[in-house]
């Protein structure tokens, strides 16, 4: 073990608290690219390598099409997306009023595919959905995630919370036993980072494509053996909220790459 | 010395595998054996009431569909890529514990640290969310811990 060595019978509190001094609790949160290889990280600071681009560029082209009942396309009501979506993926997600919940910025988009294209639903996981998100989060490069977890989000911001510190699965471990506890440790050849949302979606080398955050919630559940929740659920959304408050700060990486 | 005693349901190995699930052969049909935990810190018998087999023990600790004890432990496995930091080395752990505390560390470590990161191997109660396929299932048979443990005891300084 790197940092410290236990003995047996230590408790597991103290751990945590040496732990976290050295990650979160600074209030210096760290990105996924932080503990990624040399090579993954130039893949993904030249657009012109980053696989995830191509997908972004697709969202590019759905953006300005015209499709559903109305026959609108995105651009038509939001115009030039460098502008009227810049910054939008730093605020999700949000409380969202109609639905007196949270609303992350797949789920918006959804939205207004079906009331205001009057279209059919994109699905979670379809390319044209991570094509738009990434798309709309690639508007917000640079910027510094800064979710709302005021007001009428705090109840949700509370129930992302506890799920993120739950233990679940066969292997009853919890979201934080290995991205607060042991980031910066290798868990056999994975290194593990504090498990930040700020490069969604994200291509991945070992998925060879982009996915979701949902998709890898999905994963990181599958791989305690737990039953994951769906994509788009109220869990996850709130998980996502959370998490995208621990990485306050963190710049938007979208479309990221790691393996 | 405080003696608890784990009783654990019998599993229904035949819906599993009529349903058409894939059971790791002899994880299947398990009814976990009862034993005794002294102090929180020990269980001195084996659960298969003999020794196990340090070879075979190797592998399911590789296995990473079984102990994977390599995702957070070092082992002296040379011939193994990626070990991991996340628990201490286990080289030269018989020299630190005894057999029944080793024992009682692979079966569940949550009886020496409640709130340790490693998981249980022998143990089906009081998990939450646990996956279909793995419900009511330990992550190893008592043959597999017994033959873990053997292999543990020949790592000596
Ligand atoms: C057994 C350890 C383990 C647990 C438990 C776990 N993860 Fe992960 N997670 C990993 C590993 C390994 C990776 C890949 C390396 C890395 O980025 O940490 C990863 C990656 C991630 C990433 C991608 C980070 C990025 O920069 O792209 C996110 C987000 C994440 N996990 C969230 C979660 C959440 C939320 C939970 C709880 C539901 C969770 N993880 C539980 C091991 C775990
Ligand atoms: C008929 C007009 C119309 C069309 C077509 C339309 N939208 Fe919207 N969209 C709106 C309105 C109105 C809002 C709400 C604006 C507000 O709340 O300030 C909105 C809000 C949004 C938001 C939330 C912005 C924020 O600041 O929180 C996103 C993201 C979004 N739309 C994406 C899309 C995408 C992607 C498409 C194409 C698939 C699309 N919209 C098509 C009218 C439209
Ligand atoms: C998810 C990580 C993880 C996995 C997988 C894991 N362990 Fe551990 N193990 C730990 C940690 C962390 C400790 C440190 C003690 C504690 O947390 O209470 C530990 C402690 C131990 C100890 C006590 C060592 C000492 O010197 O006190 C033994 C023995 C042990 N583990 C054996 C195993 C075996 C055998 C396997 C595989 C069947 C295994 N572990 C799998 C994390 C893990």
């Amino acid at each position: 073990m790197r940092i410290i060595r236990l003995t047996s019978v230590m408790a597991g509190a103290a751990v945590a608290a040496v732990f976290s001094v050295a990650t979160v609790a600074t209030g210096e949160p760290k990105s996924g690219y932080d503990f990624a290889e040399p090579e993954t990280r130039e893949m993904q600071d030249d657009d012109f390598s980053n696989p995830g681009m191509l997908i972004a560029d697709y969202g590019g082209e759905l953006w300005s099409t015209a499709d559903g009942e109305a026959n609108k396309s995105c651009a038509d009501c939001h115009g030039d997306a460098a502008e009227s979506m810049k910054g939008v993926k730093t605020r999700y997600p949000a409380y969202y009023q109609p639905w007196s919940k949270m609303i992350n910025l797949e789920l918006r988009i959804n939205e207004c595919r079906v009331n205001n294209q009057k279209a059919k639903a994109w699905k979670y996981e379809s390319k044209e959905m991570i094509g738009l998100a990434s798309y709309i989060g690639y508007q917000s490069r640079g910027m510094p995630m800064n979710v709302d977890i005021g007001g009428k989000a705090t109840p949700f911001f509370q129930k992302g919370k506890e799920f993120f510190y739950e233990r679940r699965g066969q292997m009853d471990l919890a979201c934080s036993n290995c991205h607060e506890d042991n980031a910066g440790n290798m868990i056999r050849a994975n290194l593990l980072s504090e498990g930040p949302s700020n490069g969604f979606p994200t291509y991945r080398l070992k998925w060879q494509g982009v996915g979701t955050l949902h998709r890898r919630f999905k994963g990181c559940n599958d791989n305690i053996r737990a039953t994951p929740y769906e994509r788009g659920s109220d869990e996850y959304v709130n998980l996502e909220l959370y998490l995208a408050w621990r990485g306050r700060g963190l710049t938007v990486e979208t479309p990221s790459v790691r393996n | 010395m405080k003696i608890e005693r784990y009783v654990l349901p019998l599993l229904g190995a035949v819906v599993l595998a009529a349903a058409g699930m894939s059971v790791p052969a002899n994880a299947a049909a398990e009814e976990l054996v009862k034993f005794s935990v002294v102090d929180g810190q020990s269980i001195p018998a084996s659960l298969t009431g003999k020794p196990g087999d340090p070879v075979k023990g190797r592998e399911v600790a590789i296995h990473r569909k079984k102990g994977n004890c390599l995702a957070c432990h070092t082992l002296p496995a040379p011939d193994q890529p990626y070990h991991g930091e996340v628990g201490p080395g286990l080289n030269g752990v018989a020299s630190r514990l005894s057999e029944g505390e080793i024992r009682l560390r692979i079966v569940n470590p949550k009886y020496a640290n409640p709130a340790t990161i490693m998981p249980a191997f022998y143990r089906t109660e009081g998990l939450h969310r646990v996956a279909k396929k793995f419900q009511g299932k330990p992550m190893l048979t008592a043959e597999e811990v017994e033959d873990v443990v053997a292999y543990l005891m020949t790592l000596k300084e």
